[in-house]
């Protein structure tokens, strides 16, 4: 049993000013949520989408997390998902499980066209 | 393990499609439309976006055969899709068009410039010929100019009047007879919203009808007059848009304007997208909305819109005498840039005033302390005005000169 998921994250649309101007990011994302270290009396669960957002906004944007998360811990209103190609409205949005080796893209509508 | 040695190769060992397209049964889906809810696989996405655009453009007759259409082209991701688009539709359904890339460079550096970039590459990957006209060359100031000057409060009023006469009079240099610009369903509902809440129904009309056409009262030969306006993408949804450009991986340009925050329309936005989540079909019924309003007002004798004329000073369709553009360029220039934001007709009353007094002063001419005091803040005015015209300033459409050849995709 692998204690962390290889995951690969893209961003686009203006999504990568937000991660340092980083159009791709390779990283482990732990496979049980939640953390050890959080305070939440959430039970523990397999990592899905959610809690990878969570857990990007917490360990690697540097700034602004307000313009990735919205309230609801969900991205904020005008990001597109896709899990490994296709629209996570195909994949069960937050609640998608994530295994490892996924792409998940993330494409921001809000810059003028 | 050994199947392979039974034939035919049973289809139940492959495993069952995952989300199958909704139209072709055979390949996995990839987008659901915010539109229908169905969801599509890759090359039925791209066969439905383009075909229900084609369906937009054909329904409502926007072009006629061997039409000259400038597109407004900002390098984002909108205008970008616009530009790929219109050119594809143009070649599979010979549409006859003479296609042009209009874009407009308000002078931003860190932003314009670089969006421009892209701009230049649209034009060389989808060989259509480009047209940059400059705030600077067009009004004598650029927006770092003007923010420098009047700071960041006001500045995006400044842009939006300068930008949609710059699109007018570039349009009339290259001699097109219609414009397309990359509005699309979301920002349409937005506005829509807007409106309504500050009660602009003029605005409200202007921004729901597919195709604009700005005709003046007084038709003697006034260029604007002529040019259709046109939003070919009104239903596209904003999603489709950014999914069609990530799968065709389309080169467009994505930082925010660097003098805009734009925190109304991004409440406008974010309430839609509330709205959204609990009823899909909210973006159309708002459009639709409007639509039903903006028929209502037309309907209603008692709310006349405003009759349009043209400005004075430029010639610019206006319903004032002065149009806004030539009143805050009048401020920018006097020193005063308040002039002309807000509240205008206060202001209106102190130029007419001001207009009087001097055409008296001169009619009389009778050298008196209350004309001179009339006209002494003129001079500056004048002056800048006059020494603008000698240069590459254009302040009257009538002066404005066509382009004698074509930006062809090597020039500028």
């Amino acid at each position: 049993m692998v204690d962390s998921l290889k995951i690969e994250l893209q961003f686009s649309g203006g999504m990568e000013l937000l991660f340092d101007n980083q159009k791709a990011i390779v990283t482990q994302v732990p496979t049980q949520f939640p953390l050890e270290s959080s305070a939440s009396d959430e039970k523990p669960h397999a990592a899905n989408i959610k809690d990878l957002i969570g857990w990007m906004a917490t360990t690697l944007l540097k700034e602004r997390p307000e313009l990735f998360i919205g309230p609801d811990g969900s991205v904020r209103s005008g990001i597109l998902v896709l899990v490994n190609g296709a629209d996570w409205e195909l994949e069960g949005e937050l609640e998608y499980e994530l295994e490892d080796g996924d792409e998940i893209v993330f494409i921001s509508t809000l810059h003028g066209g | 393990m050994d199947s392979t040695a039974t034939s035919p190769p049973p289809p139940p060992t492959k495993k069952p499609l995952k989300n199958p397209c909704n139209l072709c049964q055979s390949v996995r889906a990839i987008l659901k439309r915010p539109k229908t809810g169905q969801q599509l696989c890759k090359e039925c996405f791209f066969h439905v976006f383009e075909t229900e655009i084609h369906n937009t453009i054909t329904d409502n007759k926007l072009f006629s055969r061997g039409n000259r259409v400038a597109i407004g082209a900002s390098g984002g991701k909108d205008s970008t899709v616009l530009a790929y688009v219109m050119k594809l539709l143009n070649d599979r359904y010979d549409y006859g068009l003479d296609l042009v890339l209009l874009s407009i460079d308000e002078g931003i550096t860190g932003y314009r410039d670089d969006s421009l970039e892209t701009v230049k590459r649209n034009r060389d990957q989808y060989q259509i010929p480009l047209l940059i006209i400059s705030y600077k060359d067009l009004y004598g100031w650029s927006m770092d100019d003007i923010v420098k000057e009047i700071g960041r409060k006001n500045n995006c009023t400044f842009c939006g009047v300068f930008r949609r006469q710059a699109l007018d009079r570039g349009a009339i240099m290259l001699n097109v007879d219609h414009i397309v610009t990359g509005h699309n369903a979301d920002d349409i509902a937005e506005t829509v919203l807007m409106n309504i809440l500050r009660g602009d129904l003029p605005r409200l009309q202007r921004c729901t009808s597919i195709i604009t056409n700005d005709t003046s009262e007084d038709s003697s030969g006034i260029e604007t007059s002529k040019i259709l306006r046109s939003k070919p993408f009104k239903y596209t949804y904003e999603k489709e848009i950014v999914m069609y450009a990530y799968f065709k991986k389309l080169d467009y340009f994505s930082t925010e304007c660097i003098y805009s925050p734009n925190a109304y329309r991004g409440h406008a936005r974010v309430f839609l997208k509330d709205l959204e989540a609990i009823r899909r079909t909210t973006i159309v019924d708002i459009i639709h909305s409007g639509e039903a309003l903006s028929a209502s007002v037309q309907a209603n004798e008692s709310t006349k819109l405003p009759t349009m004329s043209n400005c004075t000073r430029c010639g610019y369709i206006s319903s004032n005498e002065l149009c806004k553009a030539c009143l805050l360029l009048e401020g920018l220039n006097r020193g005063l840039p308040q002039l002309g934001i807000g509240q205008t007709t206060k202001i209106r009353r102190m130029h007419d005033a001001a207009a009087l007094n001097s055409t008296l002063a001169s009619g009389l001419s009778v050298p008196n302390p209350t004309a001179s005091s009339g006209t002494e803040e003129s001079p500056n005015g004048a002056n800048k005005e006059s020494s603008s015209r000698g240069g590459v300033v254009v302040t009257h459409i009538k002066d404005l000169e066509r382009l004698t050849t074509m930006p062809t995709l090597n020039t500028i």
